[in-house]
């Protein structure tokens, strides 16, 4: 009988072997796999009860978890929630978060790797896990400025300091209010998704970085200009015939300067004057003879065509290529198939501000654990150098003239040098224009690069220029940052 | 065994005077030091310590305070045990020290688990699954210590081997009587009469595992000398194979009528176990497997509800079977819960057991799971094989056959038991519907396996008291 027992309780044994087995697989072994299962609601509940991190700006929160009565133990609750949207973004059910609480979703909910060993003291220290804070570097009175400035237009502003790549500020309009998204019951968000969703202005767009991507119109120039001189074929001085129209080759249509007439008095124009009063015609003969494939190589370096995340995903501009001539004639003016990120005009004029050298856009000052201790904080980082140094020199005091003596004079601040660019970009007949400024100050020693984006004509339709909308608003930003 | 020696000069001195009388025998054995009671004492107080603890930790967890009404509940409990320890002390003072300890831990976690489970589903009263956990858990060791109390010796029971066939086989159909058989979950196993129900199954395997034991003990000749050889191995004659076929038709009904795999199983199990142990003869074996495949292939083909488990078991995470009514939701859920609990677990009140259908009764494991992790389950895996190892134990040590048999099948019907049931949520087989031993909610299962418990205290305490003259094998 002792043999049978022998055996039999080795079948036991056997089979508790399998039991051990098989609940290591699944506790251990596939437990990450089927944690990321998205039938598996046990995450989305967890990402909700455990106290996320707030989201901070100059010191003040303006996201942050409080506890409530119901089975996910938090509210999200957005302080200034339409100002600051299009950053933070929403924490919903669904898992698509928008804005920083879902680019930094893991550090916010305390799931991030390098938070590991902090979950594991608070287990043994008894202690709620917590989310980290996020510290923005977004400067509140900028911020607002902007916010304000764009008063009910359509559009989109982007501030960034040029010397760290720090985005000072970050406005898209019309806004929505976070507060009705960050809701715990279904039902209510798919409703104030759904509204805002199929609204035609589109408040859930954030247009500063990832809206529908918009023709540049006249801001291009500065790249056609930088990549003219940098290359060395062309000086500020080289000029161009200046004729009030220009028929456009192997076709039958015209172009003409934004004036209806020649650019300036003169038989030539040159490129400095062509910038500052910001003509077509002579942009569209330089365009040609600098050549798509330079044209592409310096707007790839600005950053067109290129992966960015701020960490925001950034959708990439675009210069197109293998254009036929009259379509890189058109597109050296932001025409033809120019089509950008107000952050992109922002970088560009960035680089041109910080001597050529552009530095990486970032949102995020800082990542601190619940214990103060930072996990991450920004070092400013090199993007790329677009242009060398005497380039970035030429361009701001051909930029400067502009603001001082040309087509951006609405920029004007007393006192200081502002170097700037308008932009009136058409959408195709009848379509109202799109109206930019892009530029910096103190143009000797620059604290913020700035775009601003008005779509819609400014409510103007065709009847109005970048100078006379951008151009204010971008004032109101360069003078917060300025008066600090 | 080095335990035997002091059991033996323990138990020398009622054994070798003239019988005592219960009086006397009361006083000697308080007097003679019982070391292996000692033993028992301070494992069950470190239990008592575990138990209570879990129950608190669950509404610390859970809700932030420890409401004191429930500390009630763990008390009832310990209460309990200690009355049975001090009854062994007098009735059965060399039984098993460590059965009681074991069982204590179990049914004190899984009171835990469902207090818990209870609290994320806001019930109270006897609505609270937890409330009725705790008095069926106060029932059923009043009923082991009864049994304990009046089973003096279990060969009594070999007489009544053909009486507990009848119960047995009574209390596994009664549930498909009209008016009083119900059917819950799809499976109808329960007798109820108003809104108290009961699972007559889970005390017919006490019974079933009686009359195996008896019948084999007395039939192990004719089944085990007889026989054709064929590949070298002897197989029964045709006239022999009667019980086997009874039990595999009886198997079968439960199948097909009550619509349960888990029951089905381990019935056939626990008897093809107890036959191979009688007989020796692994033909046994080879021929009941066959026939259980052989109706479980058949069964998988014809009835859907097989099929279905067979289905969600073998492709679990296809979102159309997960969909299902019936599918993998449950399994999968299930599946997550223990995932969320990783290697150390959320801590007792802290997971979300409560989303997975039935996580206080067949999913109580994802829900300890969970809460536990890995560490946890490694745990109470170890607790039901360190109990089973001691059921074995008298197998190995016993000295009268009926006494072996029935300690190995008593055991090993637990064994097969956790592994239907852990095996079906962590799909190493298909998922059938039977309770996880002192663990799971259910009254019918608490007092059946608190019973086993009982028998299994009672077998020990006799093996031990037995001079060991002759060792087999």
């Amino acid at each position: 009988m002792n043999k049978e027992l022998k055996r039999v309780s080795t079948v036991v044994l056997v089979m508790f072997l399998a039991l051990f087995v098989s609940s290591t697989v699944i506790q251990v072994a596939q437990g990450d796999q089927l944690r990321a299962d998205p039938r598996n609601v046990r995450t989305l509940y967890d990402s909700y009860s455990t106290e996320r991190g707030p989201i901070v700006v100059g010191g003040s929160t303006i996201a942050e978890s409080k506890p409530v009565k119901d089975q996910y133990k938090f509210q999200r609750v957005y302080s200034h929630g339409k100002l600051y949207a299009p950053v933070t973004g929403y924490f919903t059910l669904n898992q698509q978060n928008p804005g920083i609480e879902g680019a930094l979703g893991q550090y916010l909910s305390g799931t991030a790797n390098d938070q590991f060993l902090n979950n594991l003291t608070s287990i043994v220290t008894g202690q709620k896990p917590k989310g980290a804070s996020v510290e923005l570097t977004i400067d509140p009175k900028v911020q607002l400025a902007a916010y304000n400035a764009l008063g009910s237009q359509r559009g989109a502003v982007v501030a960034i300091n040029p010397k760290t790549g720090a985005i000072l500020a970050m406005v898209s309009k019309p806004s929505y209010d976070p507060n009705a998204l960050a809701v715990h019951n279904g039902t209510d968000f798919f409703k104030s998704y759904n509204a805002l969703n199929a609204s035609k202005s589109q408040p859930l767009v954030n247009r500063a970085i990832a809206g529908d991507l918009y023709h540049p119109g006249s801001v291009f120039k500065l790249i056609v200009a930088s990549a003219a001189i940098d290359s060395g074929k062309f000086t500020a001085n080289s000029t161009f015939p200046n004729p009030a129209t220009l028929k456009l080759p192997q076709s039958n249509s015209y172009i003409a300067n934004s004036t209806e007439g020649t650019c300036g008095p003169s038989a030539k124009a040159s490129i400095a004057t062509a910038l500052r009063l910001s003509c077509n015609i002579p942009f569209a003969q330089l365009g040609r003879a600098v050549g798509e494939s330079t044209i592409a190589d310096y707007a790839t370096r600005f950053g067109f065509g290129q992966k960015l995340s701020i960490p925001l995903p950034v959708t990439p501009s675009i210069y197109p290529r293998g254009m036929d001539e009259p379509t890189l004639m058109l597109s050296s003016f932001g025409q033809a198939s120019d089509q950008v990120t107000p952050l992109q005009m922002a970088m560009v004029s960035s680089a041109i501000a910080n001597g050529g050298t552009l530095m990486k856009p970032n949102l995020v000052q800082k990542v601190l654990a619940p214990d103060l201790s930072p996990l991450q904080q920004l070092t400013p980082e090199v993007f790329s150098n677009p242009i060398s140094s005497g380039t970035a020199s030429t361009m701001t005091r051909l930029m400067i003239d502009d603001v001082a003596n040309g087509a951006a004079s609405n920029a004007t601040i007393g006192g200081v040098d502002v170097a700037g660019k308008t932009g009136t970009a058409e959408n195709g007949p009848g379509a109202p224009y799109t109206l930019w400024f892009t530029g910096f100050a103190p143009a000797n020693d620059p604290q913020v690069a700035v775009a601003v984006v008005v779509e819609n004509g400014g409510g103007f339709g065709q009847s109005s220029f970048g100078n006379a909308v951008a151009a204010p608003i971008a004032k109101k930003v360069l003078e917060a940052v300025l008066n600090k | 065994m080095p335990q035997n020696s002091s059991a033996l000069t323990a138990g020398a001195p009622i054994e070798a005077g003239p019988r005592p009388t219960f009086t006397t025998s009361i006083r000697i054995r308080l007097r003679v030091p019982a070391r292996l009671r000692n033993v028992e004492f301070g494992l069950l107080l470190i239990a008592c310590i575990i138990a209570t603890g879990s129950i608190a930790l669950v509404q610390l967890g859970a809700t932030g305070t420890i409401d004191p009404s429930v500390l009630t509940y763990s008390a009832v409990l310990d209460l309990l045990v200690l009355v049975m320890h001090f009854t062994l002390r007098v009735v059965a003072a060399q039984a098993d020290p460590l059965i009681l300890p074991i069982i204590t831990v179990l049914n004190g976690l899984g009171i835990a688990e469902i207090c818990r489970i209870d609290l994320a589903k806001h019930v109270s009263g006897w609505d609270s699954a937890g409330v009725r956990q705790i008095v069926w858990t106060g029932m059923a060791i009043i009923i082991a210590i009864a049994t304990i109390i009046w089973i003096r010796n279990h060969r009594v029971l070999q007489r009544y081997s053909y009486i507990s066939m009848f119960v047995g086989i009574v209390l596994l159909l009664l549930p498909m009587l009209p008016l009083i058989g119900r059917t819950i979950n799809g499976a109808r196993l329960w007798v109820g009469i108003g809104s108290f129900t009961f699972q007559p199954g889970e005390l017919g395997k006490i019974a079933l595992a009686v009359f195996f034991a008896g019948y084999l003990v007395s039939a192990r000749d004719s089944l085990s000398m007889v026989g054709r050889r064929v590949l070298g191995m002897t197989f029964p004659r045709a006239r022999d194979l009667g019980p086997i076929l009874v039990v595999f038709a009886a198997s079968m009904i439960v199948l097909i009528f009550q619509r349960d795999l888990g029951t089905s199983l381990l019935y056939f199990g626990l008897f093809l176990v107890m036959l191979y142990v009688a007989t020796g003869r692994a033909s046994w074996i080879i021929l009941g497997v066959t026939m259980f495949i052989g109706g479980a292939l058949v069964a998988n083909q014809l009835l859907t509800y097989v099929h279905g488990r067979v289905e969600s078991w073998l492709d679990a995470f296809n979102p159309k079977i997960y969909d299902t009514s019936g599918g993998s939701y449950q399994l999968v859920q299930g599946l997550f819960g223990l995932a969320h609990g990783g290697l150390i677990g959320t801590g007792l009140g802290l997971g979300r057991p409560d989303l997975v259908p039935l996580a206080e009764s067949d999913y109580i494991i994802p829900s300890l799971g969970e809460e536990l992790g890995l560490v946890g389950i490694f745990a109470i895996l170890a607790l039901y094989l360190l109990f089973i190892s001691r059921g074995f134990r008298i197998g190995f040590a016993g000295q009268d056959d009926f006494g072996r048999l029935l300690g190995v099948g008593l055991s090993f019907v637990i064994a097969l038991q956790v592994f239907i049931v852990i095996g079906g949520v962590t799909r190493v087989i298909p998922l059938t519907g039977l309770t996880t031993p002192f663990l799971a909610a259910g009254g019918s299962s608490l007092v059946a396996n608190w019973i086993i418990a009982a028998l299994l205290l009672r077998l020990s305490d006799t093996v031990r008291n037995q001079p060991r003259a002759v060792i087999e094998g």
